[in-house]
């Protein structure tokens, strides 16, 4: 960077070929449900935690199943369990469960997570 | 008692009788010998007129015997056609295939038509059955159709599908099939405004079939809005989510191009997450829309009837009087009046038969 | 691929190309990136097809640089433009003959405002004649030179003494073809083959013995941009289009890449050695630079002209390895060296890009 005074940008496209599904798979494994999402966003929309934080699940999920490497780790602590999105849901995902799996992959994948 | 039309008659008064022996001296023709046609002449049969039905192909079935299956229940697209068939074969319609109309003329109590064989046929009622045409996908060129050996259309799949197995134009099978929805519909540079209904239920259907025969492929469809209007059609696109794991990513494909092994390397908008993305896949199905026939147009035109602003012929009346045309004693049923499937084609078809009646019983 | 298909689309998107008396506009940059191609386009045309070609010294850069920046409003883009058309009307011709895509551009997208917004050229008709009392018609075209050298691609290949064919295994050489985007893509109906698929460097590579090669980023625009490249902060989105580019080309193994816009030309030469320097990867089947040319260079070279003399020792990745692919003799010793036979100095070589073998520079 130094000698030329700028770097190569990144982009912002999904080379969805190139990413790692294994969240999305594991997801799927735990709670098939998460194959009947629509992106309607009636889970986000009843969420509480957006009164107060950027918490997105309707985005988190998508850009999971795209295989996208995002914060989740910060993302998924903002959930407070209240449950209002399964309520919510039109298409019946288990939304909640589908938090649970996240952070029990967490769990399970501590080192993969410290380098992202 | 042995002619038949006594027979049908059997149950009804009497006076019903004596008018249809004296309008079954009134000739109807219908143009075009798909469902819609089939199901139109084979009813006015039944109501005792004299029909002729016309079909410019070899043989009567339309596009319909294109189609491998059927949504919503996946029946067989020649179980229609052969039923359908078969009730015109047993029938007194006059049929005559391999016949195109080339001209018309139109008068106060008669039809004139003329044929490619210079044979004029004089009728009180007209119903124009000329159904639709695909998009020609070549007009899309940011998709390579007719370039790219792995960029087909839906109409080609069913081809593929009949022969029971799923192997690409390249000969190989595929690991990631892609659905690209909206190709010449709802599209301001192909000049069509419209929404060809059928197109998202038809790609549901097709996902669905390849991950039933084929489970290793993956399959996406690219949509813009998943219009599942018909009765079942939305349990089939839960179905195809739930129990077939069919991936739905909404936004449009902006171009197709080649990668060195033949793969289609596509380009999406994933507007749900609001970032582009970019993937291969090894077979890309487009979903081209329905456009009125050179003959819907041709026709229309010739016997100056009025067009909706999609091209296709407008009826008279949107709620009661869509068979009815401007023209009196032209009528229209099917897909000539605008996309439709098949349940839609053949209650329509049946609604002509009725209003044709009712006009040549009116006219005595 | 179905290259019958291709074809008819071609057919739907044919352009009128003028066979003589052109008005000839420079570009501003080429003369310094690629010193030999508008000379030799000149000669090209007055030596070896006996066309007229007019060029007026009073002629300026179209300010389209400027335009693009938002340093130039467009009415004084227009008014530049304006006076060029003056001075074609002038001079008595009618065919306007443009070096730069971009310029090519802004031509087009002149002459669609006066199209479709008569008031406009009102306009800028009376401003012209303020400002410098000129008046100015309408040209009958405008065309690229590129279109030029596609039209008589086949004459070319007639007289031509050298193919794209590789002597070493007397295959067509793979060659990637890359147009500008100011070309077709806002018009698709002045570039010849449309947006999607143009025709105008594949159909002179195909008549000069390549094979060209579609590759996924084909169409991709080589990141040019005058806003991003112009602050030099802003040049990594430039950088990284190409970069989509050439990772996507690799696959293919390009022997030499043609182009006909002056940016794109210095931007694929270029940030091949930027490249290098950040992240140590170099493209092309040996694995040191895919040799960029111009399609004027192109055409010199299979003329049989010095490759010094059409200005190839100023490129960034060294011709030589494509040279020697082609059959074509150079002399290392006078590489660096003027007509006049003295030293005209020598650039440090870099350290990936570089051919030692064949090099006559100083390490």
């Amino acid at each position: 960077m130094g000698k030329f005074g700028f770097a190569i940008s990144k982009g912002s496209q999904i080379d969805y070929d190139k990413n790692d599904h294994s969240l999305y798979h594991y997801i799927k494994i735990n709670e098939p449900s998460i194959q009947l999402c629509i992106g309607c966003g009636g889970c986000t929309a009843s969420c509480t935690s957006v009164n107060y934080t950027h918490f997105n699940f309707r985005k988190l999920q998508l850009l999971i199943s795209r295989g996208e490497k995002i914060n989740i780790d910060q993302e998924i602590s903002k959930c407070m369990l209240c449950g209002k999105c399964k309520l919510v849901c039109p298409r019946g995902v288990n939304t909640r469960n589908i938090i649970f799996s996240i952070k029990r992959w967490i769990m399970e994948n501590r080192s993969f997570y410290e380098q992202t | 008692m042995d002619n038949p039309t006594y027979q049908i008659y059997y149950q009804y008064p009497l006076i019903q009788i004596v008018k249809s022996n004296i309008m079954s001296q009134k000739k109807i023709a219908v143009i075009g010998g798909g469902v819609a046609g089939m199901e139109v002449a084979s009813q006015l049969d039944y109501l005792g007129h004299s029909v002729v039905l016309m079909e410019k192909e070899k043989e009567l079935g339309g596009h319909v015997q294109n189609w491998f299956q059927l949504f919503p229940d996946r029946k067989a697209g020649n179980e229609i056609i052969n039923q359908l068939r078969s009730k015109i074969l047993n029938s007194k319609v006059e049929i005559k295939t391999s016949t195109q109309i080339t001209d018309v003329s139109l008068k106060k109590n008669n039809i004139g038509l003329l044929d490619q064989q210079n044979q004029i046929y004089n009728l009180n009622a007209v119903v124009l059955t000329t159904g639709y045409d695909l998009f020609d996908a070549r007009l899309k060129e940011e998709y390579g159709y007719g370039i790219y050996k792995n960029v087909i259309t839906s109409i080609e799949l069913e081809e593929i599908f009949k022969s029971g197995q799923i192997i690409n134009p390249l000969g190989k099978r595929p690991k990631r099939i892609g659905f690209v929805h909206c190709v010449g519909s709802r599209d301001e540079k192909c000049n069509n405004h419209h929404c060809s209904k059928l197109c998202c239920v038809t790609a549901v259907k097709q996902a669905t079939e390849i991950r039933t025969i084929q489970p290793e492929t993956e399959v996406f469809c690219f949509y813009m809005d998943m219009r599942m209007f018909g009765s079942n059609y939305e349990e089939m696109y839960r179905d195809s989510q739930e129990k077939h794991g069919v991936k739905y990513i909404r936004g449009r494909v902006s171009e197709a191009a080649e990668s060195i092994d033949g793969e289609i390397q596509i380009k999406i908008e994933d507007t749900l997450t609001g970032r582009p993305l970019k993937m291969n896949v090894d077979l890309l199905v487009l979903l081209v829309g329905m456009l009125p026939s050179k003959e819907t147009t041709h026709l229309g035109q010739k016997m100056a009837l009025n067009f909706e602003q999609n091209g296709f012929i407008k009826g008279k009346d949107a709620h009661c009087h869509s068979n009815l045309t401007n023209e009196e004693g032209v009528f229209i049923a099917g897909t000539s009046s605008g996309p439709m499937n098949i349940t839609d084609s053949i209650s329509h078809a049946r609604a002509a038969a009725m209003e044709v009646d009712q006009f040549l019983n009116v006219k005595n | 691929m179905h290259k019958v298909e291709k074809k008819i689309i071609w057919k739907e998107y044919q352009k009128e190309i003028p066979d003589d008396h052109y008005f000839f506009v420079r570009s501003c940059i080429r003369q310094n990136f690629f010193p030999g191609s508008e000379t030799f386009f000149l000669n090209l045309l007055r030596k070896h097809l006996g066309k007229d070609i007019f060029e007026d010294p009073r002629h300026t850069t179209c300010t389209g640089i400027g335009y693009h920046t938002d340093v130039v409003p467009f009415e004084t883009i227009m008014t530049v433009v304006a006076r060029h058309f003056a001075l074609m009307t002038e001079a008595g011709y009618e065919h306007m003959v443009i070096s730069c895509v971009t310029s090519f551009g802004i031509y087009a997208e002149i002459l669609e405002t006066w199209k479709h917004f008569p008031k406009i050229e009102e306009k800028v008709r009376k401003d012209l004649k303020i400002a410098t009392g000129r008046e100015f018609n309408i040209p009958q075209t405008i065309t690229h030179c590129s279109d030029i050298i596609y039209k008589f691609r086949n004459e070319i290949s007639s007289i031509k003494e050298f193919s794209l064919i590789n002597q070493f295994n007397d295959k067509p050489l793979n060659v990637v073809e890359h147009i500008g985007c100011h070309y077709s893509k806002m018009f698709p109906a002045y570039g010849v083959g449309g947006a999607e698929f143009p025709q105008v460097l594949s159909g002179m590579i195909k008549a000069w013995g390549g094979h060209v090669l579609d590759y996924p980023e084909r169409r991709h625009c080589c990141g040019f941009g005058f806003r991003q490249y112009i602050v030099q902060a802003n040049r990594g989105y430039s950088v990284a289009n190409t970069k989509k580019k050439f990772e996507s080309m690799e696959p293919f193994k390009p022997d030499l890449i043609l182009c006909n816009c002056p940016g794109c030309t210095m931007f694929m030469d270029k940030w091949q050695y930027t490249i290098a320097e950040m992240e140590g990867k170099t493209y092309g089947k040996e694995k040191i630079g895919i040799p960029v040319l111009t399609y004027e260079e192109l055409t010199g070279l299979l003329l049989g002209y010095n490759p010094w003399d059409l200005g190839l020792q100023m490129h960034q990745v060294q011709v030589e390895l494509l040279l020697d692919k082609m059959g074509i003799q150079y002399d290392e010793f006078t590489k660096y060296k003027s007509k006049d036979g003295e030293d005209i100095g020598q650039p440090n070589i870099p350290d990936l890009l570089s051919i030692p073998a064949y090099s006559n520079c100083k390490i």
